[in-house]
């Protein structure tokens, strides 16, 4: 009960801060000091997302696929990256570094080059997803590989343990956490990457329609659809922090003092 | 030197041995030499500073290492090499933390090919015996240090067969859980007829624990020496004010 009612106030600030912006927000607007076209009410926006809503579902659905399936392409790929990194050392201090540096070039910089190159289908938008999605859960989980403690590993050879059975029963599940971690950020970083890609052309999706809501200077149907990509994202975080509890029941049990 | 040792008395049948084992590193020689007898029953120390090598022999013994040198028989049968016979216990209980307990101390019968019903069923056979009842489905992080580490002895005694080695197991445990821990080990050993090698550096531990005693010393690391503890066992519990304690220490601090 106790607890209850401290997660409610520990949630309290960042509510009312938000609540304090928006009736700025409004204020500024009520005041007609900017012209509403440049920057539309709050009230104007929620009136655009309903309205636009059926639509805005549309375009999400084309978003939503190429951000799953980035994402989905990711993972796999991410995990077979990690594990053959974290299995072949060679390969490990040959990738390590081309990883990291990979993460300098910025996704805008790219998404031209991959429609050019793949058409305005969603082949250049899954693509961009995989890249930005990948490194994350390669890290986290490569990390994750490492941390296990190599007396457990030894332990466990004395046992009679193989590598595979090395590898299923104590690294990998070992790196569950580092797993998620990665993730959470991964899927934010999915539905940014599919927008960002759809702005550069295509047919359909929320970065596609923002382009065109831009042009014709909707800035409400514009602040609608961020709106939109705000709580889809905030969604998909959710669905990873319930995945996660569900896969790994042994930390919501509380640790006992010892 | 240690080859004019006397040969080991017990006479009860000796369960793991190694003979004339050498192990060296990077062309450094940590261990040189080393002959150790385990008999069936028996709780034997390995006393030496940090560094002198106990640890080396311990891999070896577990099979994790090849030595140069030697051979090491377990009921006599040559097991130099081959890990899966011998399982060892640390400091650290290495409890994974994603399994329940009950798993955790199945893992070696699993690794074995064991199914895992029949697995889960011999390890909680023992769970009584261990003084772990009821915690087959917590989680090792809900189990306070002294059963954490009963978890990890009932894994290595799953794991080896009625021989444990032990690495320092209780030395991370406060005072009074460690005395605990010595009372209880001595009394499940007894009723489980586990034969145990241990090592640690804490003469008090050695003289209360063992049978026999050998003090590995010297660089590379051998048995410098072999010192038997003739008090019956159980030991009473102010058996460290005693006299005879005492002169055991006398002993092993003129041997060290």
């Amino acid at each position: 009960m106790t607890k209850k009612l401290q997660s409610i106030t520990s949630k309290l600030p960042p509510v009312l801060a938000l609540a304090v912006l928006i009736a700025v927000w409004a204020a500024v607007c009520g005041f007609g000091s900017i012209p509403s076209y440049m920057l539309p009410s709050p009230g104007s926006v929620l009136k655009a997302f309903v309205a636009d809503f059926p639509l805005l579902m549309e375009h999400a659905g084309a978003t939503l696929t190429e951000a799953f399936a980035g994402l989905g392409i990711g993972i796999l790929l991410a995990f077979i990256t990690a594990s053959l990194m974290d299995r072949f050392s060679p390969l490990y201090r040959a990738l390590y570094p081309l990883l990291v540096v990979s993460q300098t070039i910025p996704t805008i910089a790219i998404a031209p080059l991959l429609i050019s190159w793949m058409g305005f289908g969603m082949a250049p938008k899954i693509t961009l997803v995989v890249l930005t999605t990948f490194f994350p859960i390669t890290v986290g989980l490569l990390d994750g590989y490492k941390s296990v403690d190599p007396d457990a590993v030894s332990l466990y050879r004395s046992m009679g343990a193989k590598n595979g059975l090395i590898f299923a029963r104590i690294k990998l599940p070992s790196s569950m956490s580092y797993f998620f971690s990665g993730l959470k950020i991964s899927a934010s970083y999915a539905i940014v990457g599919a927008v960002i890609a759809e702005w550069l052309g295509g047919f359909e999706g929320l970065g596609v329609y923002m382009t065109r809501v831009k042009k014709a200077y909707s800035f409400d149907k514009m602040f609608a659809v961020i709106l939109l990509i705000v709580i889809i994202s905030l969604l998909l975080m959710g669905l990873v922090a319930l995945i996660k509890r569900a896969a790994m029941p042994w930390e919501r049990k509380g640790a006992k003092e010892s | 030197m240690a080859r004019d040792l006397p040969m080991n008395t017990c006479n009860k049948p000796v369960v793991l041995s190694c003979e004339k084992i050498s192990k060296s590193f990077d062309g450094k020689t940590i261990l040189k030499d080393v002959n150790i007898r385990l008999c069936r029953g028996e709780l034997v120390c390995l006393l030496g500073q940090s560094g002198v090598g106990k640890t080396t022999l311990f891999h070896i013994l577990a099979g994790l290492y090849q030595p140069e040198e030697g051979r090491v028989l377990l009921n006599g049968a040559d097991v130099t090499g081959k890990p899966g016979k011998i399982s060892y216990m640390l400091q650290k209980d290495l409890l994974l933390p994603y399994m329940t307990v009950l798993d955790n101390t199945a893992m070696p019968l699993i690794i074995r090919g064991e199914k895992k019903k029949d697995a889960r069923a011999i390890a909680s056979s023992h769970f009584a015996d261990f003084g772990l009842e009821g915690c087959q489905k917590q989680y090792p992080n809900q189990l306070s240090g002294g059963m954490r580490q009963r978890a990890a002895l009932l894994r290595t005694y799953l794991s080896s067969r009625g021989v444990a080695l032990l690495d320092e197991p209780f030395s991370a445990l406060d005072t009074l859980t460690k005395s605990a821990m010595h009372r209880w080990y001595l009394e499940v050993m007894e009723r489980i007829e586990l034969s145990t090698l241990f090592i640690t550096h804490d003469m008090d531990e050695a003289i209360v624990l063992s049978d026999r005693i050998y003090i590995i010393g010297g660089r590379p690391g051998t048995v410098t020496a072999e010192l038997s503890i003739e008090e019956p066992k159980p030991r009473p519990a102010d058996f460290m004010l005693s006299e005879a304690f005492l002169h055991y220490k006398r002993r092993l601090v003129a041997l060290l």
